[in-house]
């Protein structure tokens, strides 16, 4: 085909409905199968059998028990927040200032954890701080008890388990925030006169605020929506608001009263947003540059930079006192303490999941130490034809949804990061919504809408529930993507005779391909770890990997969910190995 | 000595295998303005930071006035930076960000705030001090860069490539701006710069590095015009270097041998050379006299003219040599005074003045850069 004929073929499409194509998959997506069912899900709770009635809120203020469990689940994601967030600073603070190969290193152990499903960490914790597990028998071959205590169902066992959970979520956003804070401007402090605490104090950690507020919302409306670490390491003081809503619907199939307790849950969760908003703008958390909003010199302003001055002062007495005088050869690199601190924090992130390799293959079963060499848990999780099946069914709905993502998000992707369209921050703000809204409540409305559409059960059920939750995931990695693509390389191609379709095939992809494999990735490992959606709309029998592992670790506690718990590593560990490989080899060219 | 002069001795600093700074002494007076010039990977940057604080030595030692500050830190030196991107802070106004240095030197608010105001005076921007470093333009956020580092007079001011992100005009201005302000503090300083000509207009002394060495140290007129080594030729300016041979010498004033053909000619020496040695000369395009080829300048250096560009002031004439043993190419900027004007493919004779010629006994080490 000749340049000339192929300019005639077909009139040029106008801009708009390109672009109205281009986001419409998406926009049905989040409509039919986000707004529609938890709108649904919602209603329930006003709209009962017999027509309106407010009897579901009613019974749920009454009784005081809603209220307080919502209470304890908002003081535990407190706690939660703030503890991942002040053990975090130090740890991201150190990775970010690391020579590029240790960077590497650090960022890949952070991010094994941080893939490492929850059920694994959390399974974990259970073993460890169990009667013969590691935490009993440490402490008793120091001499600290006599005889194992119980460590277990209490709220130490569930505060550690859930910042454990999630300080590699608080670590990967303060980071990405820290990489960009120009390391010249704490120098710069110091050459004018500024002593080292000062200087961090007054410069940098003003600058990292953004980073601490985006891992601070993020950890917290992780948090609150949580069950599986509540579940496993909690005692009934411990309960969550999460279970309860689980509870009535697997119990007593009572919807109405679910419906109002999504409801609660979903007005917390955006009256703590409204607030983040107001403080330190939804801008924050997209990675846009939050000084661009103008902060005149306000009284709270002055007041927080005296306090932060304070802090400098503080610290720099505490410095000079605790060092030797300065006029000598010091090292250089971050003092010895912070390493030491943040080396332990990484290896408490890092352990518990590993520990699970050895008691796998130990006969001993749970009880640490392991002793003796054995298959005996393989084999059984290889006999057992449960968990292959989950296997084979977590992989398919998986590849599923990640490869619906990618046909969903890409060109979503292309639109929001190219186009020249109008509320783009409220399609964005739409788009995150269901990372946003508390998993539980979309897991629900699913289960609810597949029911009556008999999709319960089914792979393709599964598959468009996941894509839900996996979808933003890939828009926003391949609009990071597509803001570091030159443009002008797909103009040099147009020019050269290419058309539209060629370009994308010859140029545009080539190019974005280890950038498009990784969202793909991203989609995929958080398919293949999703296990709220999973609880309820995967049936009775045709479980995922995720939803086996539940109903084990529920059931009983046995060494070959460490088996399992094993595997899952090590297929995680290649899938990110892999993944940072391609990375790498991408950046190389 | 007073206290703003800085002295450098024996001071190193290596990454691993490669050598950021070898060996190095130096010593700056009060008051003066001094330029590390260089190629990138020179060394300029690491002794600046060396000098700074930001970076310790592997060995030797650095003092200030009269005191050793080699391992003392930064905040305790009563330095001045003006980094190479500002290092404005982004979160404080202007205002902030210049009484910040006197705020750590627990100036009164009320003082420090005067003084910065004073600074935004001397900068001629009065009118920004509420705003915030990214409302500001380039030039304007590379002069608040200046205030805050003069607002506390410190002894020494160390400037890394402060121009090197604007343009042209910009740059020229500021420049006439930053020498106005060191006649008007005398403050030292120490000047970081691959901009040649930069260097050349601004500085009482330029030290010239290459490799983590210093080539040459010494007034824009001794490097330009006094060249002791070929790199110092080279970079600075354009430059004919031409192998030679010595054959006699009287003072200053020596005899060469040019080429396999045995062409005599004059230059100057800064020194003593043995007769007999290999030496190159150089001569400067401006000062090479050019004329058509004739037998009355058979003698002379022959060459074939290959490229003519008028560039307005200067005609810039590039020539292929026709002389043997001498693959070069050679230039010669004409001005028209003399009228003759010069086509491709003509054959011309080159001639200078003894005075024009410079001998640089250095040989280059196989290959040449």
């Amino acid at each position: 085909m000749s340049l000339s004929t192929s300019r005639t073929a077909s009139a040029p499409m106008p801009a708009w409905v390109k672009n109205a194509l281009m986001i419409a998959p998406l926009l049905v997506l989040l409509s039919a199968f986000l707004v529609y069912p938890v709108g649904r899900l919602l209603s329930l709770s006003v709209l009962g059998t017999e027509g309106f009635s407010l009897d579901a809120y009613r019974h749920l203020f009454a009784s005081g028990l809603y209220v307080n469990v919502l209470w304890i689940t908002f003081k535990i994601s407190l706690a939660t927040t703030v503890l991942s967030v002040v053990l975090g600073y130090p740890v991201a603070y150190l990775i970010s200032t690391a020579p590029a190969k240790l960077k590497n290193r650090l960022v890949f152990l952070v991010l094994l954890s941080f893939w490492t499903s929850f059920l694994v960490r959390a399974f974990a914790w259970v073993v460890i701080l169990g009667r013969n597990g590691v935490a009993n028998n440490v402490m008793m071959s120091l001499g600290l008890i006599d005889r194992p205590i119980n460590l277990l169902y209490g709220p130490g066992a569930t505060l550690t388990g859930m910042v454990h959970a999630m300080l590699p979520l608080a670590v990967m956003t303060m980071l990405a925030v820290m990489e960009n804070i120009d390391r010249s401007l704490p120098r710069a402090a110091s050459t004018m006169g500024a002593r080292p605490g000062t200087a961090f104090w007054t410069i940098y950690f003003p600058l990292s605020m953004p980073g601490v507020a985006a891992a601070a919302i993020m950890v917290f409306v992780t948090a609150i929506g949580f069950f599986i670490v509540p579940a496993l390491l909690g005692g009934r003081r411990e309960t969550m608001i999460t279970q309860l809503i689980i509870d009535q619907v697997q119990q007593t199939l009572n919807w109405e009263l679910a419906g109002s307790i999504s409801v609660l849950l979903l007005v917390v969760v955006l009256v703590v947003f409204i607030i983040y908003d107001r403080v330190f703008g939804f801008t924050t958390l997209t990675g846009e540059d939050p000084a661009s909003q103008a902060r005149r010199d306000t009284r709270a302003r002055r007041a927080g930079s005296a306090v932060l001055a304070a802090m400098g002062a503080v610290s720099d007495w505490l410095i000079e006192r605790f060092t030797f005088k300065p006029q000598r050869k010091r090292a250089e690199g971050s003092p010895l303490a912070l390493r030491f601190f943040v080396w332990t924090v990484l290896i408490m992130i890092s352990l518990p999941a590993l520990l699970m390799i050895p008691i796998s293959f130990s006969s001993a079963g749970l009880q640490w130490p392991p002793s003796g060499m054995t298959l005996q848990w393989y084999q059984q999780m290889l006999d057992t034809p449960v968990w292959t099946q989950a296997l084979a069914r977590s992989l398919t709905v998986a590849t599923g949804a990640g490869i619906l993502s990618m046909l969903i998000g890409v060109p979503a992707a292309f639109l929001l990061a190219r186009g020249r369209i109008r509320g783009k921050a409220a399609l964005l703000a739409f788009l995150l919504s269901p990372i946003i809204a508390p998993r539980v409540i979309i897991a629900l409305g699913l289960f609810y809408m597949f029911a009556e559409l008999k999709l319960v059960g089914t792979s393709i059920g599964l598959i468009i529930g996941h894509t839900v939750v996996c979808v933003p995931y890939v828009v926003m990695t391949m609009v990071a993507v597509l803001r570091n693509y030159d443009v002008r390389l797909d103009l040099a191609a147009q020019s050269l005779g290419a058309s539209p379709i060629r370009t994308l095939k010859h140029v545009t992809f080539p190019l974005l391909g280890a950038g498009m494999f990784s969202a793909f990735l991203f989609a995929f490992a958080t398919s293949f770890d999703e296990l709220t959606i999973a609880l309820f709309s995967s049936g009775g029998l045709n479980a995922t990997l995720p939803k086996q592992f539940w109903d084990e670790v529920t059931l009983q506690v046995s060494p070959v969910i460490a088996a399992v718990s094993t595997c899952l590593l090590v297929f995680i560990t290649l899938l990110i190995f892999g993944a940072d490989r391609l990375r790498q080899r991408s950046l190389a060219r | 000595m007073s206290s703003s002069s800085l002295t450098v001795k024996k001071l190193a600093k290596s990454y691993g295998p490669f050598v950021a700074l070898a060996e190095t002494d130096l010593s700056v007076a009060d008051g003066e303005f001094l330029t590390l010039l260089g190629p990138s990977g020179s060394g300029k940057t690491t002794l600046l930071s060396l000098v700074a604080g930001l970076t310790h030595p592997d060995g030797g030692e650095v003092c200030i006035g009269e005191n050793e500050v080699t391992y003392l830190a930064p905040h305790h030196r009563d330095i001045g930076v003006v980094f190479q991107n500002y290092a404005l802070f982004p979160h404080m106004t202007i205002l902030e960000n210049i009484a910040f240095p006197l705020k750590m030197r627990k100036v009164p608010a009320e003082q420090a705030r005067e003084r910065a105001l004073a600074a935004l005076e001397m900068i001629k921007l009065p009118h920004i001090a509420q705003r915030y470093p990214k409302e500001l333009s380039g030039g304007q956020q590379q002069r608040v860069a200046l205030a805050r580092c003069m607002v506390y007079r410190p002894s020494i001011i160390l400037m890394d490539e402060p121009l090197g992100a604007l343009d042209k005009k910009l740059r020229e201005h500021m420049q006439l701006e930053i020498k106005r302000i060191h006649r008007e503090l005398g403050t030292t300083i120490i000047y970081v710069t691959h901009d040649q000509e930069e260097a050349m207009t601004m500085s009482d002394r330029i030290c010239l590095m290459n490799a983590g060495k210093i080539e040459q140290l010494g007034t824009p007129d001794d490097l330009y015009f006094r060249p002791r080594t070929l790199f110092v030729a080279d970079f600075l300016g354009e430059s004919n270097l031409l192998p030679a041979t010595l054959t006699a010498s009287r003072g200053d004033e020596v005899d060469v041998l040019i080429g396999d053909r045995g062409i005599t000619a004059k230059a100057t020496a800064n020194g003593t050379v043995k007769p007999d040695t290999n030496v190159h000369i150089m001569v400067r395009p401006q000062n090479m006299v050019i004329e058509k080829a004739s037998a009355a300048n058979a003698g002379h250096f022959q060459a074939t003219v290959t490229d003519v560009m008028v560039t307005g002031s200067l005609t810039k004439i590039y020539m292929s040599t026709d002389e043997g043993a001498i693959p070069v190419l050679i230039s010669a900027f004409a001005t028209r005074i003399s009228g003759e004007t010069f086509n491709l493919g003509d054959k011309v004779a080159l001639s200078w003045h003894a005075s024009d010629a410079v001998v640089i006994t250095e040989q280059p080490e196989a290959p040449c850069p």
